[in-house]
């Protein structure tokens, strides 16, 4: 259960449209059913007061919208940050690509998002979701209405959530937390404690069940390329059907490649996967490993901060040092 | 579609013996676009360049693969024949089928597979090899040189003598480096200062040359003849111009207990100080870890002794801006410490000294005014053994030591062996080595001088042990000939210490991107045929940097790397490498990825207007590269998350066909 409410960002949201703080505004309304929720911009009260929500399921990151959205709008665009969106909110700002004029953000406090598929685990035939205090009350098609616990529903990444601090914003809504040191490394850790043959096995399997839908790469903040190498004819790489099961797994590998130092963590490409591919966990390998060579390193954590892949200091691993690293991970 | 030739070289037996050159050629002729392929013995030589030009006008090739050595020895060559033969120079590639095939595989048959997959290689490059057109850039007419020895001096004089501008940058308060240190020079035995100290007076009085004493290159930036370099100049606390080198101050100063560095720490300076009466610059230089009024804000004796006023406690650390066109690395060597030998019990007695701390004993202008007394009491020694080799020659001990050889070591021990017997005859003098390596021009004879004549008594094998009983030391040691043990009574050890680079090298290596071994000296482009050059353009190495060196030596490679600074400062332009970076606008995210990472700060951003497909313009950040200053190190098109940026005759889809034609 949130503690903002959808009564308040409304309020605010209402509030700045009419004195012209901002011309419109990237928010959530509902999708086909309740608990799948869609990002929209509105532009009228009207439309906000009609179709506006926010409850557990809103856990789009909006930060990567503004790329496009800043670029055709006039005037200021409201946007709403949930803390892990903040960070993607800084990186973007960091590679320049949009202008933080053309915003105005508004952090609020988050208590961690719900996971759809757990909730669709639990119950069946779900017809409407009331948030209460205690727990989620959902009306179902066959059982009645069934009484799940938030904590049940919780989604992985809100469960090792790494920071609750709002890094970015003009106004905050609630309150601003800390930084967590969470047990986000541990799953990576088991992977890499097993034999090559193990983890290539756990991986082979995984990522077989890729349908190559993009949709990670859509909606990852780091992915914001104005052509993106996987659409390029003379990329090498670009998108045609698979010769064989691996050229999945490479496209994969090639895209954390692409986003490692600039990945924020957010999440977004394990929670849009239709097959429920835990795609976090590649670009978590990047992060545990640049701050075990490099020393900890939160990207997005500032505006302007220079990654250590695309940084060099004189105190940097000597390429023999991470090879043997490899070789002892092997 | 290219029509390519291929050209197989034997190069004698050196790829031969290793390869089937024939079935190598064979094999290529199937390859996509190869119309034309042969193999020949020298394909270097005047008659296979002919071969290669004769070949290119009869079957029309439009690219070049040629199977031989690496592109660092001969593909400047071929890009020539190439040229020669009306083709663009940058439809050439090699494949390198000596170094990193034949010279390493010992079988016919993988030596012969991995050729052939080397050649398929080249083949998938050049068919998509685009003709390039090199750029010019000017090139700056001033030299810098980093290192005020020897070394730096002669190089700095012979540029400037050639009517360029020299820069000397040099760490210590004054030039002169090691050889000021010494006391007499071998094999003619004349002394250290008098033939430095003049060049030392020519460096200060050459309208050409600045001297940027008790400083540091901090940063540089760019690429040959147009270096971009910060000079730290640290703060001494004495202006240099108006400091006459009196020393008023230093006779004034009341802290006078600090090791005096140049005389290796046997007696001390005091924190204003002039490191020695010939310095150059002469100028005091207040050592701020022991000056009160630096540390405490009280005495500022020497400031009120100053009659030229030039003591200056609020000075800072000053930072210089300078353009070069040649870089010249002459940072010297420094003796290894002694801390890791136990057994020669340097640590735990006084009348243990290594070889440049005798030096300074018996120089007059040491802390014994020369006269050959030991450290612990002042007594005369009458009997002093000589260890050779500490630390060189080491492989068993290479965390101790080095495992090369120290080169100047045998000679300076004989020097001082036969001085000390010059001088003191009553002075019986052992001298321990493992061998004695006597190769330079008179200096054999100067070492048998040493023992027939001076009675210096040579005994090979090593010292074992060294135990100070008293006042005298115990000397354990072997001796293989007579093969024996022998104990020793000795007054003084001298330990002929290993050498190695400066510290200050490698940090210097990075800021220039040149290459090191792994004992950090500089390497050259070649071993034999560049051994004065860096392998990165503009950078020259003089001196001990490079590799142990006696004075000849130096001075000489000091020359010689002084005329390649000449040769290139003489140009107007220099011809650029057109294999360079290039953005692609409409792919450019403007991330700034590729700014960042560029060590010769050629990108830069700014805002374009794009017309977009639904006739709407936009306004995009987007990179672009400056060609006179990209050298094509390819940084940031690894960097570029989405492929903008490609590097011309090394791009993306280039390298691509070439790794899926080797695992084809």
């Amino acid at each position: 259960m949130q503690k903002i409410t959808r009564d308040q960002l409304i309020t605010k949201a209402v509030e700045l449209l009419s004195n012209g703080t901002v011309s419109a505004v990237l928010g959530w309304q509902k999708g086909e059913f309740d608990y799948d929720i869609t990002p929209a911009v509105f532009t009228t009260e009207e439309e906000i007061k009609n179709n506006f929500v926010y409850n557990d399921f809103c856990g789009a990151n909006f930060s990567k919208y503004l790329v496009a959205k800043t670029k055709k709008l006039e005037g200021k665009i409201l946007v709403f940050l949930k803390p892990c969106d903040t960070y993607s909110f800084n990186q973007l700002l960091t590679e320049h690509r949009f202008d933080r004029e053309k915003v105005y953000a508004v952090a609020i406090g988050c208590e961690g998002m719900a996971d759809v598929v757990k909730l669709k685990n639990k119950v069946d035939g779900i017809i409407s979701i009331d948030y209460k205090d205690d727990a989620m009350y959902v009306d179902t098609l066959y059982d009645g209405t069934v009484k799940v616990d938030y904590a049940d529903v919780l989604a992985e990444r809100c469960i090792n959530c790494k920071s609750k601090k709002c890094v970015a914003y003009d106004e905050l809504m609630g309150e601003d937390g800390e930084v967590i040191d969470s047990a986000r490394f541990d799953e990576v850790a088991r992977l890499e404690a097993m034999t090559p043959d193990e983890r290539f096995a756990f991986w082979q399997n995984e990522l077989s069940r890729c349908i190559r839908c993009n949709a990670c790469r859509d909606a990852c903040p780091a992915c914001t390329c104005e052509k993106c190498v996987f659409d390029n004819p003379n990329s090498g790489v670009e998108n045609k059907a698979p010769a064989n099961s691996f050229e999945e797994q490479m496209f994969h590998i090639i895209r954390a490649y692409h986003v490692a130092g600039r990945c924020t963590d957010c999440g977004e490409c394990s929670r849009v996967c239709p097959q429920n591919i835990p795609l976090h966990l590649l670009n978590r390998k990047f992060i545990k490993d640049i701050n075990e060579c490099y020393g900890e390193y939160q990207a997005g954590a500032e505006v302007g901060s220079r990654a250590p892949l695309v940084d060099y200091t004189e105190g940097d691993l000597e390429p023999g040092e991470v090879f043997e690293r490899g070789d002892n991970n092997a | 579609m290219q029509r390519i030739g291929v050209f197989v070289c034997w190069c004698g037996s050196n790829i031969a013996g290793t390869v089937d050159v024939k079935a190598v050629a064979e094999a290529l002729k199937a390859e996509p676009g190869v119309v034309y392929s042969t193999d020949y013995q020298y394909m270097c030589s005047q008659a296979g360049q002919n071969l290669i030009i004769d070949a290119v006008k009869e079957h029309n090739l439009t690219g070049l693969v040629i199977c031989s050595c690496s592109p660092r020895m001969h593909e400047a060559t071929f890009r020539k024949t190439a040229a020669a033969a009306g083709l663009n120079p940058y439809m050439v590639e090699i494949a390198n089928i000596r170094e990193q095939c034949s010279w390493v595989h010992k079988e016919m048959p993988v030596g012969t597979e991995k050729a052939i997959i080397l050649g398929k290689a080249a083949v998938a490059k050049v068919n998509l090899n685009t003709p390039l057109t090199p750029g010019e850039s000017p090139v700056t007419k001033r030299a810098l040189v980093i290192g005020g020895g020897i070394a730096g001096i002669q190089t700095a004089l012979d540029i400037a003598d050639a009517g360029f501008p020299v820069d000397i940058v040099e760490t210590k308060p004054t030039i002169g480096g090691k050889m000021a240190q010494l006391d007499k020079t071998f094999p003619t035995l004349d002394c250290a200062a008098c033939i430095l100290t003049p060049k030392m007076v020519d460096v200060a009085q050459h309208e050409k040359i600045r001297i940027f004493s008790y400083s540091e290159v901090t940063d540089v930036k760019g690429f040959v003849g147009n270096f971009d370099v910060t000079i730290k100049k640290k703060a001494r606390f004495v202006d240099e111009t108006k400091c006459t080198g009196c020393g008023d101050c230093v006779d004034k100063c009341p802290m006078k207990k600090n090791p005096n560095e140049f005389n290796m720490g046997m007696d001390n300076r005091s924190a204003i100080y002039i490191p020695f009466a010939q310095a150059v610059p002469k100028v005091a230089t207040i050592d701020a870890g022991a000056c009160t009024m630096l540390k405490k804000g009280k005495c500022g004796l020497c400031s009120k002794v100053c009659g030229a006023g030039a003591i200056d406690y609020t000075q800072k650390d000053e930072f210089i801006e300078e353009k070069y066109g040649a870089i010249v690395v002459a940072t010297g060597f420094n003796p290894i410490s002694m801390d890791k030998f136990d057994e020669y019990a340097y640590n735990q007695s006084k009348d243990v000294i290594t070889s440049l701390e005798f030096e300074r004993l018996t120089n007059a202008a040491g802390p014994t005014q020369g006269k050959l007394l030991r450290p612990s009491d002042g007594k005369h020694p009458h009997k002093i053994v000589f260890v050779q080799c500490v630390g060189s020659r080491c492989a068993a001990c290479a965390e101790k030591g080095k495992e090369y050889c120290s080169k100047i070591c045998c000679m300076y021990t004989a020097k001082h062996a036969m001085l000390t017997r010059d001088k003191y005859p009553d002075t019986e003098v052992y001298v321990f080595y493992i061998d004695v390596r006597t190769p330079g021009k008179n200096f054999d004879e100067f070492y048998r001088r040493a023992v027939e004549e001076y009675g210096v008594n040579y005994i090979k094998g090593m010292v074992g042990k060294i135990v100070p009983e008293g006042d005298v030391l115990k000397v354990q040691a072997s001796d293989l000939i007579s093969n024996k043990q022998l104990h020793i009574d000795a007054d003084l050890v001298v330990l002929a210490a290993a050498i190695e680079p400066d510290k200050s090298a490698r940090p210097l290596a990075t800021m220039l991107t040149a290459s090191m071994d792994t004992n950090d000296f500089f390497t050259e482009a070649h071993p034999k045929l560049r051994p004065v050059e860096s392998p990165t353009a503009g950078v020259f190495l003089s001196g001990a940097c490079q590799g142990p060196k006696d004075i000849p030596e130096t001075v000489s490679q000091a020359g010689a790397a002084a005329s390649k600074v000449i040769g290139l400062l003489c140009k107007d332009k220099l011809t650029g490498n057109p294999c360079i970076a290039s953005a692609n606008e409409m792919m450019c995210n403007g991330c700034s990825s590729c700014e960042r990472v560029c060590p010769y700060g050629a990108i830069t951003y700014s805002d374009k207007e794009f017309r977009m497909p639904d006739r709407t313009t936009q306004i995009r950040r987007v990179a672009s590269v400056n060609p006179a200053v990209c050298q094509g190190c390819g940084a940031c098109t690894v960097a570029c998350p989405s492929g903008a940026m490609d590097l011309r005759g090394f791009a993306n889809n280039q390298i691509m066909a070439e790794v899926d034609a080797i695992c084809k």
